[in-house]
C-alpha cells in the first residue's frame, strides 16, 4: 500500500507545466496573410513641392508629379530617394479633370511596381521563411540569396585582416581604426536595432594563397581564374582566429596585397574580363579583395617600401560585400527608374524596413519552429526532467511570439523587431538548455527487468498472506452465519 | 591501372575548367551547403585500443588536408597513446606498418580527451546543449547550410557502441539526437561512418531526412583489423579504415568522385567483413553527391560586382592622451622571501647557541607587495 506509491513517485521525473495549447496555436498560425500592412501615403502634387516630410518607419511615401514636370530627367519615370520616398511621373493621358479613383486606378500599376522594388515581396517572403519550407529549386536566385545570407543571429562579428605575404619588398601602412570609424561605423549604428556587432582587425604576415596565380603575358599581370578562387580561402583560414568567447556568427572580410613577384594580380571572370573590384566573396563567410600596390613605387625603389593604403576604395568594396551578407539586396529596378546612390551610411531607409521586416519574420519563424519541436520532443521522450526555468523561458517566448506578430500586424517594425529578438532569445535558451538531456536510454522494459527482481520476492509472502488473512476471515463470517443459523 | 585513372581524372579536370559558369552554378546549388563540419571520435582507451585512435587521426588527417580547417574539426579521442609508457617511439601514432606514416604529427588539436569524451559530452556536442562557458573549439556550430561528417569507432555490438569502457551508446539515442539536430535545423547533410564491430546496427534506427550512413560490418559480423607492427606490438589499423584512407589519398579538393566510389571501398574480399550502406533518407542521388560535399571544405564563391562609393575622408580618430599629472610609476618585484637573509640569520643564531637546534628565525619588515621602487637590481 505504501510501497507502490513511494516507488511510482520516486522513479518519475520533474516536469513543469508547459503551455503546449498555446504552442500549437501559434504553430498553425498562417504566416503570409496578416503582416503585409504598409502605410502608402500617396501626395499628388501639382504646382509645387511640399516640403518632405519624415515618413515614420514602415511606411513610404509616393509623390505624384506631372509629367512636364522638371523634377527629374527625361527618360527617368521614377525616382527612389534614400529616405522612404518616391518620386512617380504621371502619364500623359491624364487630363486633369478626372476623378481622384480613376487617377489612383490609373497609377496602380506603377505604384505596384514601385513596391516590387522598394518593399517586401512574395520572394522576399518565401526566403525569409526558408527555415520552415524548404525552397523547391525553381528559382536560384532566391536560393543563392538564401544561402548568401547569414542567418539571423543576436550578435556578429566582423573581422578585417589585412595579409601581407611579402613583408620584405612592402611595408603596409592601413588606417583600419579611422576607416571602420568613417565607414563602417554609419552603417553598424543604422543597424543597431538589428544585431550588435563587434569589430576587430589583424594583420597576417607570410600569408600565402593556396593557388598559383596564371602570367598572363597579354596583359602583363598574374591572372585568377574563378575556378581557383574557391581553393583561396581555406588555407587562409586556419590562421585567421577568431574571438573565442562568444558563438555569433564571424564575418571576415580580407585584403591581399600580392607579394612584389606576382604583381600586379588581376580576378578574372568566367568571360575572362577583369573583375574591376578584383574582389570576390563566400556566401556566409565574408569577402577577400587584391590590393595591387605595385603602381606606387618604380623598379629603382629600395626595399622595403613603405605604402598607404587607399582605405575609401577598400572600404567601398567591403561595404558592399557587407550589405550582401546581411541580406541587403540591391534592387533590379527596372528600366526609367532611378534609384539614389547610397548615402554615407551605406543603407537607405527602406532597405533597412525591409531588412528589419524580413528578420522580424525569420525569428517569429525560427522561435516558433523551435518552440515547436521542443513541446514534440518534451512530449515525446517521458525521461527528460523539465525544470521551472525551462518553462519559464518557454511561456516568455510564447508571450513574446505573440506580440511580435500582434505587432507586424499592427505595422511597427521596431517593436515587432525587438519582440521577436527576445523570442529568439527565449526559445533558444529554452531549446538549448544544458539540463535537457536525455542521457539515459531507460526504456520501460527495461524498468521492469530492474525491478521485478527485487520486488517479487518480497510480493510473494505479502500476497499469500493476504490470502490467507481474506481465506481466514471469509472462514470467521461463514462459521457466524452458520451459528446464527 | 591507375595512370588510366588519372588520365581521365585529367580529362575530367580540363574540360571542367573550361566550362562557363553556369555549370559553377549549378554546382552551387546542387550541394546546397556553404560550410563544412567534421566529429571525429575514437571511443576507446588502453594500449590494445590503439588502431582505433590510428583510424580516427587518418580521418583527421585526410579530412583536413581535403580543406576543412581545425575550427571545424571536433576531434574527441582519450590521447593516451602517443605518451602511453608502452609506446616504443613516444609521441607517434603509426597507421601504417614499418612505421612510415606519423598520423599524430605536432599540430593535432583534439577537442576532447582522456575522460571527457562520454557519451553525455559526445551527445551534447551533437544537440548542442553545452553549458554557456564552453569555447567554441568545444562546440559544433554549424547552420542549416552545414554539411557535417561524423566518425565514429571503437568496439560495438547489436545496437550499442561502447565509450571508453564504461558506458554505451544505443542506436536509439543516436537516432534521437540527429532528429534533435533536424529539428533545430543544425545541418544541411550528414554523412556517418561507423567502423566497429556490427556496425550496421547503428544506423538501422535513423529516421530524420538527409542522412547517409556507412558501416564496416552488418550486423553478425565482426570487424576486422588489418596488420599488427611487430616493433610497436599492437594492430594499426582497421581494414575498412584502411582501405577508406587508401581511396582517400587519391581525392583532392577538386576532384569529382562521388558517393557511389565511396560505397564500392573495401569489398569482401579485402575486409572479410561486409560493409554496407544507407541512403533511403538521404534525398539527393548518391550519385550526385561529391566526396568533398563531405570530407573537404570546398568553398562557394562569388565575384563582386558592386562597390559602394565612399567620397568622405578619414576622420581623425582623437586619441584621448592620458593626463599628464599621472605618473607612469615602474613597479619590480620584491623578493618574496629573503632567503640570504635567512640563512645568514640561521648560521648566526647557530654559531652563537650551538644548543638551538631550531633557529629561530626574525623577518624583517618588508611586505610581500610590489611597491613602486627604483630600478632594483633583481
Amino acid at each position: 500500500v505504501v510501497g507502490v506509491p513511494l516507488w511510482w513517485k520516486t522513479t518519475e521525473t520533474y516536469r513543469a507545466w508547459l503551455p503546449v495549447s498555446q504552442i500549437n496555436e501559434l504553430s498553425n498560425l498562417q504566416v503570409c496573410s496578416c503582416f503585409l500592412l504598409l502605410v502608402i501615403c500617396v501626395y499628388i502634387i501639382y504646382l509645387s513641392l511640399h516640403t518632405l516630410s519624415e515618413c515614420p518607419c514602415g511606411s513610404l511615401v509616393v509623390y505624384v508629379i506631372p509629367e512636364s514636370s522638371s523634377l527629374l530627367p527625361q527618360d527617368v519615370d521614377v525616382y527612389i530617394g534614400q529616405r522612404r520616398t518616391a518620386l512617380l511621373r504621371i502619364g500623359g493621358q491624364i487630363r486633369v479633370g478626372k476623378t481622384l479613383d480613376l487617377l489612383l486606378a490609373h497609377l496602380e500599376p506603377r505604384i505596384k511596381q514601385v513596391l516590387q522594388v522598394m518593399s517586401f515581396s512574395h520572394t522576399d517572403i518565401t526566403a525569409a521563411l526558408s527555415d520552415r519550407v524548404r525552397l523547391s529549386p525553381g528559382n536560384k536566385e532566391s536560393i543563392a540569396d538564401s544561402m548568401r545570407t547569414f542567418k539571423s543571429s543576436p550578435g556578429y562579428e566582423i573581422t578585417f585582416s589585412l595579409l601581407n605575404p611579402d613583408p620584405k619588398s612592402h611595408r603596409l601602412h592601413w588606417d583600419i581604426e579611422g576607416a571602420v570609424q568613417t565607414y563602417i561605423q554609419p552603417l553598424l549604428t543604422k543597424l543597431a536595432s538589428v544585431a550588435n556587432f563587434s569589430i576587430d582587425s589583424q594583420t597576417l604576415y607570410y600569408a600565402m594563397l593556396g593557388v598559383n596565380p596564371r602570367f598572363d603575358s597579354s596583359l602583363g599581370a598574374y591572372t585568377l581564374s574563378p575556378d581557383s578562387l574557391a581553393h583561396m580561402i581555406n588555407p587562409v583560414e586556419a590562421r585567421l582566429g577568431s574571438n573565442a568567447a562568444s558563438s555569433n556568427p564571424v564575418l571576415n572580410f580580407l585584403l591581399y596585397v600580392p607579394d612584389a613577384q606576382h604583381s600586379p594580380l588581376h580576378i578574372h571572370d568566367s568571360k575572362k574580363q577583369e573583375v574591376p573590384t578584383n574582389a570576390f566573396h563566400s556566401p556566409r563567410w565574408g569577402g577577400i579583395m587584391v590590393y595591387n600596390v605595385d603602381g606606387f613605387y618604380g623598379p629603382e625603389a629600395v626595399f622595403p617600401v613603405d605604402l598607404n593604403i587607399n582605405m575609401a576604395k577598400v572600404m567601398g568594396v567591403f561595404l558592399a560585400q557587407l550589405r550582401l551578407l546581411l541580406g541587403v539586396q540591391s534592387p533590379n529596378a527596372p528600366s526609367g527608374f532611378l534609384v539614389a546612390p547610397c548615402s554615407r551610411t551605406g543603407l537607405a531607409d527602406w532597405e533597412l524596413d525591409r531588412l528589419m521586416w524580413s528578420r522580424s519574420v525569420e525569428n517569429v519563424a525560427t522561435a516558433t519552429t523551435t518552440i515547436t519541436s521542443l513541446a514534440q520532443l518534451l512530449d515525446q521522450i517521458g525521461n527528460i526532467v523539465i525544470n521551472d526555468n525551462i518553462a519559464e523561458q518557454v511561456s516568455s517566448a510564447v508571450t513574446s511570439l505573440q506580440l511580435a506578430v500582434a505587432e507586424l500586424e499592427a505595422g511597427n517594425l521596431r517593436f515587432a523587431l525587438q519582440y521577436s529578438k527576445e523570442a529568439i532569445l527565449a526559445s533558444e535558451r529554452a531549446f538549448f538548455d544544458p539540463s535537457l538531456l536525455h542521457l539515459l536510454y531507460f526504456p520501460d522494459d527495461q524498468k521492469f527487468a530492474i525491478y521485478i527482481p527485487l520486488f517479487l520476492p518480497m510480493c510473494v509472502p505479502i500476497l499469500l498472506s493476504l490470502l490467507k488473512i481474506v481465506s481466514d476471515a471469509r472462514q470467521k463470517r461463514r462459521e457466524k452465519q452458520a451459528k446464527k443459523d | 591501372m591507375k595512370i588510366l585513372g588519372l588520365l581521365s581524372l585529367l580529362a575530367t579536370h580540363l574540360s571542367a575548367n573550361s566550362v562557363n559558369i553556369e555549370e559553377n552554378a549549378g554546382q552551387f546549388f546542387s550541394s546546397g551547403h556553404t560550410n563544412n563540419w567534421a566529429v571525429l571520435v575514437c571511443t576507446s582507451r588502453f594500449w590494445f585500443n590503439y588502431r582505433h585512435v590510428a583510424n580516427t587521426l587518418s580521418v583527421y588527417r585526410s579530412v583536413k588536408r581535403l580543406g576543412i580547417p581545425d575550427s571545424h574539426i571536433v576531434l574527441m579521442l582519450a590521447d593516451d597513446m602517443a605518451c602511453n609508457h608502452r609506446n616504443p617511439k613516444p609521441a607517434t601514432v603509426f597507421s601504417h606498418k614499418n612505421m612510415e606514416l606519423n598520423v599524430y604529427g605536432d599540430d593535432v588539436e583534439v577537442d576532447y580527451r582522456g575522460y571527457e569524451v562520454t557519451v553525455e559530452n559526445f551527445l551534447r556536442v551533437l544537440t548542442g546543449r553545452l553549458p554557456p562557458s564552453t569555447p567554441r573549439s568545444k562546440r559544433l556550430l554549424s547552420d542549416d547550410r552545414s554539411n557535417i561528417l561524423i566518425y565514429l569507432t571503437g568496439h560495438g555490438g547489436n545496437g550499442f557502441l561502447k565509450f571508453q569502457d564504461s558506458e554505451e551508446i544505443s542506436n536509439v539515442e543516436l537516432a534521437d539526437a540527429f532528429q534533435q539536430m533536424w529539428q533545430k535545423r543544425r545541418y544541411n547533410e550528414l554523412l556517418f561512418i561507423i567502423d566497429t564491430c556490427q556496425g550496421a546496427s547503428m544506423y538501422e534506427r535513423f529516421y530524420s531526412p538527409n542522412l547517409m550512413a556507412l558501416a564496416s560490418s552488418q550486423v553478425g559480423e565482426d570487424s576486422l583489423s588489418h596488420q599488427p607492427d611487430l616493433a610497436i606490438g599492437v594492430h594499426l589499423m582497421d581494414r575498412y579504415t584502411f582501405y577508406l584512407l587508401e581511396f582517400l589519398e587519391d581525392i583532392h579538393p577538386a576532384s569529382k568522385s562521388n558517393m557511389n566510389d565511396l560505397f564500392k571501398v573495401c569489398p569482401k574480399s579485402q575486409c572479410v567483413s561486409t560493409p554496407g550502406h544507407r541512403t533511403d533518407l538521404f534525398l539527393r542521388d548518391p550519385g550526385s553527391a561529391l566526396i568533398t560535399d563531405f570530407f573537404g571544405s570546398v568553398r562557394k564563391v562569388e565575384i563582386t560586382m558592386e562597390t559602394v562609393n565612399l567620397t568622405d575622408p578619414i576622420e581623425q580618430v582623437e586619441q584621448n592622451f592620458v593626463n599628464e599629472d599621472l605618473q607612469k610609476e615602474s613597479y619590480s618585484y620584491v623578493d618574496q622571501l629573503p632567503v640570504s637573509e635567512i640563512i645568514h640569520q640561521g648560521l648566526q643564531l647557530v654559531n652563537n647557541n650551538p644548543g638551538l637546534s631550531h633557529p629561530h628565525l626574525s623577518f624583517t619588515g618588508q611586505s610581500v607587495c610590489c611597491r613602486p621602487s627604483s630600478i632594483s637590481s633583481i
